[in-house]
């Protein structure tokens, strides 16, 4: 036998070497805490639950915007494997080269964490394809939903549903979005954005190492459900709308339908427009760039972004605040020689009502020069300064001049001239009433959006106040709309006075210019204009409420280059007030009158 | 009945339980590796991993029994033509053997796999023992010291050729038993060396290191007294080392097999690829570590029970263990083997026949290499070779291996006291 050390050699190189591995295990299994982590990084999967949009329902519930479910092919390119590139490719409607780009952008993206492959797959396509998802490792669905209509209008006010873009994902401050989130970009989908959304959940999922999903994560201790968005009911009567809209078709121009009761807007039209349905969905941005580039601009929302001078609707206004300021009174006849300016109207004697009726540009001149010459001082141009003031402070307790603030983002507020706008024009001291006596009968710098037209025509009817127009009435079971359109606006003028405007109003439609908007049994009081244009043929323009006591509806209506409010807008005004007062429209001729659409001769 | 009473009065009981302890253990964590918590199967299903295991143990208590009853003598008489049969299968089985993974080193009978070289082991334990002991034997005489490396040579090389370079490795335990009898400790530091510089190698680019090995050897010539047989010796030792980096390179780059290549460099460099040839070592480091100090609990093991960890009930039975068992686990698992393998050498001192001890010697060395190299792979110290870890891993042939290679020793031992009466 050899030396007997070896025998001790040998048990110490065991012992060592188990000492060795304790050690290293020590240090693996307990001093470094990467591990862990990673242990639940190879299983874990976050799959996020996206959370139903609030559906959008009309004032008689209903639905104007549902989602429709979709799906989004995810790839987790580790496990990722085709074996059929061909089949796989027919499925998804892409070609290889397609299919190649794809898997490369996927990778370049992350081996292990899911991206999505292919985005929006309908419900039918996909059915094709998860036949055959088995055969696919590495590829999953994730449910998703569009935005989905069941009609074809009121696409401007709706609004469309869009990926969040980089700027607005920096801009964030709920934390609540993720790259490739979807988010409302206009009209109320924007506008109530927050209530619409609702709240994405997370599920964790283990998987194993081929990606198949075996079972929640802890028992789904760390899930969290998705809620979804709060359900809107709209002011909009869709049956209204579509009709109004129908009326419009081939029209440029805008018309808008007022509740004067509460404010809320019950038809919004904006002509051109387009099927919403166009910005839903995978051909987004292809149908919004055909949109965009449309001449006739159908993605301008006209009702609230279009402004222009109210011509002769403004009448009614301008005899409210001459009544008010005491420089007429409701019987005072004024001679009219038709001298002062060009007028439809004959020379004669006029009082306030049938100076409406008549549409008399001489008379609005002299209860204009009235209203802002009223002698407050011996200097006229500072008297002139001093009436214009005044006279602007009625106009924007109107609700014009500014946005109104209905719940529609990017609203215009129009321009009611006051001394700073004519300081800055001619310079302070050097203008007086002659300077600006157009305004008179609504031309030249005034300019008024279609929804203040309506709303100015609501505050009439309701003899001396508005509520703010809205187009939501119902935020989900809170049962009322946002608290700023509960509150009743005064525009400060004596309801006495809106007597005498009102029946003259009223004779517009029985006897003077507004006969076409005319509704057998009702008693509606209207008012025409034409909006100069100096680029081609006038605009056509008309006011008008029903019925004339305890008025259901008001309305404006503003057709381009379609001549005399009397024709196109009136006409168009009278049918949809037809309309939404008896639920069917009896003037069948006037109804094939505005859609023959020969209205200049 | 004097027989039975002998086996049970003189069996090593401490080896036994250390023998089931370890068996029952590998049992439980087979069943952790391919539970699937969705199908519910028990332990016992015979579809299951766990439930074949439990076939083997119980055939393998059947083995003991046999190994028992047979005269002790039989063993040492019968070592040569024992080893001769276990060649002459591992010659068959490259002609009737079925390829399983690339390597061709299974017999199937009926529905049950053997692999003869798992009985290599003890056949060839036998055989080095038996020519050991023959009268007048010394490590020193060339022509003893190479019929013993003959021996122990010749099935690695068969298993070599039918692709089972892992098992092959094992043999090279056969160093330890050699040591134990006296191989000159030269042999083995010169082996070190190349192992040291084999690593070297593959760590470091071939030119940093043959400048390293220029520098260090000009310095010491500088260093040390100017004789021109010292210088020689130097220069000469500089050249042999120089030459085996050489062939080293030459021999993984051009003679490996890509895949053993890249186990290779897994074990350099796991990070370098983890999706590649990183990934069983990466993701078995994660399934230990991720276990902590008390583990994630029996069948919670994530990485096991989900993939990600390659050969779980087999090679990679560690990882079970770690995962769900923790450092606890793993440490007690450690603290078994080296009792084991203290109290085999103790059972091979206690011999009084040179054959019984340098059987128990190669038994214990057998044994350590398995451990060492099984477990060293999954915590990365090791490049990943596939053996199993002994009486743990699921595996027929591989139970049944060590459980006659252990209890042949038990025999043995129960009858040392019998020799002298011979």
């Amino acid at each position: 036998m050899v030396d007997d050390n070896r025998k001790y050699v040998i048990r110490f190189v065991f012992i060592l070497v188990g000492l060795i591995y304790s050690l290293k295990l020590f240090q693996l299994q307990y001093l470094d805490d990467t591990y862990g982590p990673a242990a639940e990084d190879n299983i874990l999967r976050r799959i996020r639950e996206y959370a139903y949009r609030g559906i959008i329902y009309d004032r008689n519930n209903n639905i104007l915007v549902h989602n429709d479910p979709v799906f989004d092919i995810m790839v987790v390119p580790k496990e990722a494997y085709v074996e059929d590139t061909m089949l796989f490719c027919d499925l998804l409607g892409i070609t290889k080269e397609d299919f190649i780009k794809r898997m490369e952008e996927a990778r370049e993206y992350d081996m292990f964490q899911p991206s999505v492959f292919l985005k929006m797959l309908s419900k039918t396509d996909f059915a094709r394809f998860e036949d055959h998802l088995i055969d696919f490792p590495g590829f999953y669905p994730q449910a998703r939903s569009l935005r989905g209509y069941d009609h074809n209008s009121l696409a401007n006010t709706l609004g469309y549903v869009g990926e969040i873009s980089k700027r607005m994902l920096e801009k964030d401050t709920t934390g609540d979005y993720k790259q490739g989130d979807y988010i409302g970009i206009s009209g109320i989908e924007r506008e109530y954005e927050i209530e619409l959304k609702g709240k994405n959940g997370v599920k964790y999922k283990m998987v194993n190492v081929r990606g198949v999903v075996k079972g929640s994560f802890k028992d789904g201790k760390r899930d969290t459900l998705s809620v979804p968005g709060k359900n809107l009911k709209t002011t909009i009567d869709l049956e209204l709308q579509e009709y109004g809209e129908w009326l419009m078709e081939g029209l440029a121009g805008a018309a808008v339908a007022i509740e004067p009761a509460t404010g809320e807007v019950l038809s919004i039209v904006t002509s051109p427009s387009y099927d919403p349905a166009l910005l839903s969905g995978r051909l987004f941005s292809k149908n919004f760039a055909v949109l965009a580039e449309d001449t006739l601009k159908p993605l301008f929302h006209r009702a609230i972004m279009s402004v222009y001078p109210p011509g002769s609707t403004f009448k009614p206004l301008q005899a409210l605040i001459g009544l008010q300021e005491g420089v007429i009174s409701p019987h005072e006849q004024i001679y009219c020689s038709g001298a002062l300016v060009g007028d439809h109207a004959p020379p004669g004697y006029y009082d306030v009502k049938k100076a409406i009726q008549k549409s008399s540009n001489n008379y609005f001149y002299i209860v204009f020069r009235r209203i802002i010459n009223q002698g407050l001082s011996d200097n006229t141009f500072i008297d002139s300064r001093l009436g214009l003031e005044k006279w602007s402070e009625y106009l924007y307790k109107f609700g014009l001049g500014h946005p109104l603030g209905i719940d529609v983002p990017n609203e215009k507020g129009g321009q009611i001239p006051n001394p700073d706008l004519y300081n800055r024009m001619y310079g302070e001291n050097r203008w007086k009433w002659s300077t600006i006596n157009s305004i008179s009968i609504g031309q030249g710098e005034i300019l008024i959006s279609p929804l203040q037209m309506a709303n100015y025509v609501a505050a009439i009817a309701n003899r001396g106040y508005f509520y703010t127009p809205h187009v939501v009435k119902e935020i989900s079971d809170a049962g009322k709309p946002r608290e700023r359109y509960l509150k009743k606006h005064f525009v400060g003028i004596d309801s006495v006075h809106f007597r005498t405007v009102i029946d003259a109003m009223e004779m517009v439609v029985e006897g003077g210019t507004g006969f076409r908007a005319a509704i057998p049994g009702i008693a509606v009081c209207g008012k025409t204009g034409t909006s100069q244009n100096p680029h081609g043929e006038d605009h056509s323009v008309f006011i008008a409420f029903a019925p004339k006591d305890n008025p259901k509806i008001a309305v404006s209506v503003y057709v381009q280059n379609a001549g005399q409010g009397a024709r196109a807008a009136a006409s168009i005004a009278g049918l949809m007030m037809e309309k939404y007062l008896t639920g069917e429209v009896k003037k069948i001729w006037i109804e094939q009158y505005v859609k023959a659409g020969h209205f200049i001769y | 009945m004097r027989q039975q009473n002998i086996i049970v009065n003189k069996i090593d009981w401490l080896t036994v339980i250390l023998y089931i302890a370890l068996v029952f253990l590998g049992w439980l964590n087979i069943y952790a590796a391919v539970y699937d918590e969705e199908l519910h199967k028990s332990i016992f299903d015979l579809s299951l991993n766990s439930g074949k295991q439990l076939i083997w143990i119980v055939s393998s208590i059947l083995i003991i029994i046999v190994i028992m009853s047979v005269d002790f003598r039989f063993y040492d008489s019968f070592a040569y033509i024992i080893y001769g049969f276990v060649m002459f299968l591992l010659l068959l089985v490259l002609v009737e053997g079925t390829k399983v993974a690339g390597s061709t080193s299974w017999f199937s009978i009926g529905g049950l796999r053997v692999q003869p070289s798992e009985f290599a082991k003890f056949a060839t334990a036998l055989a080095v023992a038996k020519y050991m002991s023959k009268v007048g034997y010394k490590l020193t005489k060339p022509k003893d010291l190479f019929i013993t490396g003959m021996i122990i040579l010749i099935p690695p090389l068969l298993i070599i050729i039918q692709g089972d370079t892992g098992t092959a490795l094992v043999f090279g335990a056969f160093v330890i038993v050699l040591y134990r009898e006296g191989l000159n400790p030269a042999i083995i530091i010169i082996g070190l060396i190349a192992i040291a510089l084999f690593v070297l190698t593959l760590i470091f680019e071939q030119q940093t290191l043959m400048i390293a090995i220029g520098v260090a050897g000009t310095m010491l010539i500088l260093i040390g007294k100017k004789k021109w047989k010292r210088i020689l010796t130097i220069v000469a030792g500089m050249l042999i080392v120089l030459s085996v980096v050489w062939s080293v390179d030459y021999f993984v780059n051009n003679l490996l097999k890509p895949h053993q290549q890249n186990r290779i460099k897994a074990l350099i460099n796991p990070d370098a690829d983890p999706l590649g040839y990183g990934w069983n070592v990466t993701q078995s480091k994660i399934a230990i570590g991720s276990g902590g100090l008390w583990g994630k609990g029996y069948l919670q093991g994530t990485q096991t029970k989900f993939d990600f960890v390659p050969e779980q009930s087999t090679d990679f039975i560690f990882c079970t263990l770690g995962e769900e068992q923790g450092w606890i686990g793993t440490s007690a698992v450690i603290i078994l083997f080296v009792l084991l393998l203290i109290r085999i050498t103790m059972l091979a001192e206690r011999q009084k026949e040179t054959f019984a001890r340098v059987y128990g010697y190669s038994v214990a060395s057998i044994i350590f290499l398995h451990f060492m190299v099984n477990i060293g792979m999954t915590i990365g110290l090791f490049p990943v070779i596939g053996i199993p870890l002994p009486l743990f891993s699921y595996g027929g042939s591989s139970l049944w291996g060590f459980t006659i290679l252990i209890f042949i020793l038990l025999k043995i031992d129960a009858h040392r006291m019998q020799v002298l009466l011979r």
